[in-house]
């Protein structure tokens, strides 16, 4: 289990476009790399990231992301919701080794 | 006792005779408009300065949450936690890594935080301490660090501690390695400008530990030492290494009043 | 070859096929890692881009100019666009121009944004360009592209 911090404003206004900024913990190792004898060190990276919203029985993506080598380690995305009705955040990140972390967070408007 | 504290305070002073702007009139809470000193943010781009300003984006929260969780973690065969015996520790541990290194009684020498923290787990939680630079040892001293944030630097003025000051003095000023430079070589007399594309800083230990954008990952200031010494192709001391501490307790007197920022991002 | 830029997926079998078209192409194989197909920076964007002509302007690329250290540096990409149904960002890609491979980063956006603008941080090998690029809903692709300088840290591992 990585660890993961999320931010969400805790009660945005109806209608207001929030940020969400979703960092995890994830060596996000290149596969570019050698190690000190010169072997390359084998690709390890999370490779897709989604966010979706769901209330009322209703669930949407709300922002996908496929992910390269070239974002940093201990990826860090920040994107934009209209904060409509109040819900429930899941957020999963998938990648490779089997990798998978899902986390969900509670979206309170008033 | 003022006139004391104040004593002992230019004491402090005169070892830092040689750093390139020390200070006239230290007091007690650091912030002083004639203290001419910078911290290693000074010196990082502002893209970078951004990430340490903002907790929601700054890489080093991730360790910080993982030793919020050490703290409470029951250990040992007394399945105590830290907080069994500190309690919370935005209250108990408040300004405690603003005094690192300390004088540890029993030995009478001086000890860094990571090696304070592995006594209380032998000693009193009775459990098998975390190894320095390791990711749990990382996790618990940010987490310990963070209740010192914004706090002063206020190393021990026990006089016990002076020789050690002094030694830790001596080595800084020190040259060592096949490049033959000494800290006080680089980090006073040359600190502001370059060396090669990057700047080079004054050498506080104001943020440790912090997330190094070269390591892509937490460390502490004993893995940034080391990396200054392989910088100069010296044999680096071992994590923990009397040397080191000594190193680590002159360079918290230089940095006094100075303030702390851990847990920080530096490149 | 057309690419689906719905299947935002690694399929790696794609991925062979498109650098098999690449040999044929250029008529010598570059020492690339099998998932990383176009070789440079335009050919990134316009096969992104499905050879539409891209277009400049509405895209904003927020990158520090001089960096401190190549492994993490934060970019904010934001597009001007009023996310409604009727007018919206679709995509969002980064490309580089000198790293390993040219993909940074690609994502999809939905109405539901409120807002079109995206954040994150990203390795750059050396000093180079890049480029961001959007796709709307009415199959038309803006881009912004920047130049920056990578400094090296000094005194490391090694």
């Amino acid at each position: 289990m990585a660890r993961t911090l999320i931010t969400v404003p805790p009660t945005p206004k109806i209608n207001t476009v929030i940020e969400i900024r979703a960092l995890i913990q994830h060596p996000m190792e290149t596969g570019f790399r050698p190690d000190g004898e010169g072997k390359l060190q084998p690709r390890n990276i999370i490779q897709r990231f989604e966010c979706r919203f769901s209330s009322g029985g209703r669930s949407d993506l709300i922002f996908s992301a496929e992910l390269f080598p070239a974002v940093s380690a201990n990826p860090y995305i920040a994107f934009n919701f209209r904060a409509t009705q109040s819900g429930t955040l899941s957020f999963l990140w998938t990648g490779d080794n089997g990798f998978t972390q899902a986390e969900s967070v509670a979206l309170v408007v008033v | 006792m003022r006139i004391a504290l104040a004593l002992m305070f230019l004491c402090l002073v005169t070892y830092t005779a040689n750093s390139a702007a020390a200070t006239e009139d230290l007091n007690t809470t650091g912030s002083n408009t004639t203290d001419k000193r910078k911290s290693g943010y000074d010196f990082m781009g502002a893209s970078t300065q951004a990430l340490q300003n903002d907790d929601s984006q700054n890489p080093a929260m991730l360790w910080v949450k993982d030793g919020e969780a050490l703290w409470n973690r029951e250990a040992g065969k007394d399945k105590k936690s830290c907080a069994s015996c500190h309690g919370a520790a935005p209250k108990s541990m408040r300004g405690v890594a603003a005094r690192y290194p300390a004088l540890e009684e029993k030995s009478g020498r001086p000890i860094s935080l990571q090696q304070r923290i592995n006594l209380c787990q032998k000693n009193h939680q009775h459990a098998a301490p975390f190894a320095p630079e390791t990711p749990e040892m990382l996790s618990i001293e940010s987490y310990v660090g963070l209740q010192s944030r914004g706090l002063a630097i206020t190393p021990s003025r026990d006089a016990k501690l002076a020789g050690f000051i002094q030694s830790g003095k001596a080595r800084f000023e020190q040259r060592i390695g096949q490049l033959d430079l000494s800290c006080a070589d680089c980090h006073d007399n040359y600190a502001g400008k370059k060396l090669g594309g990057a700047t080079i800083p004054e050498a506080h230990p104001t943020a440790y530990p912090l997330y190094r954008l070269e390591w892509q990952s937490l460390g502490g200031v004993e893995r940034r030492l080391r990396n200054c010494m392989s910088g100069v192709r010296a044999e680096p001391y071992a994590y923990g290494a009397p040397e080191f501490i000594e190193l680590e307790l002159y360079l918290a007197a230089r940095a006094a009043g100075m303030k702390v920022e851990t847990p920080g991002v530096r490149p | 070859m057309k690419m689906n830029p719905n299947l935002l997926n690694t399929n790696s079998a794609r991925r062979r096929h498109i650098l098999a078209a690449a040999v044929g192409v250029t008529g010598y194989v570059l020492v690339r890692p099998a998932f990383g197909a176009p070789a440079t920076l335009d050919a990134a964007i316009s096969e992104f881009a499905r050879g539409t002509k891209v277009s400049s302007g509405r895209v904003k690329f927020e990158i520090a100019e001089l960096i401190d250290n190549g492994n993490a540096v934060p970019i904010t990409i934001t597009v001007d666009s009023p996310m409604t149904d009727a007018d919206h960002v679709v995509a969002l890609a980064v490309f580089n121009e000198k790293n390993p491979q040219r993909e940074v980063i690609k994502c999809r956006l939905s109405p539901l944004a409120g807002r079109a603008q995206l954040s994150t941080r990203i390795r750059l090998a050396t000093s180079q360009k890049l480029t961001a690029i959007a796709e709307m809903n009415d199959g038309s692709f803006y881009a912004s592209t920047v130049e920056v300088v990578v400094t090296l840290a000094a005194c490391i591992e090694e």
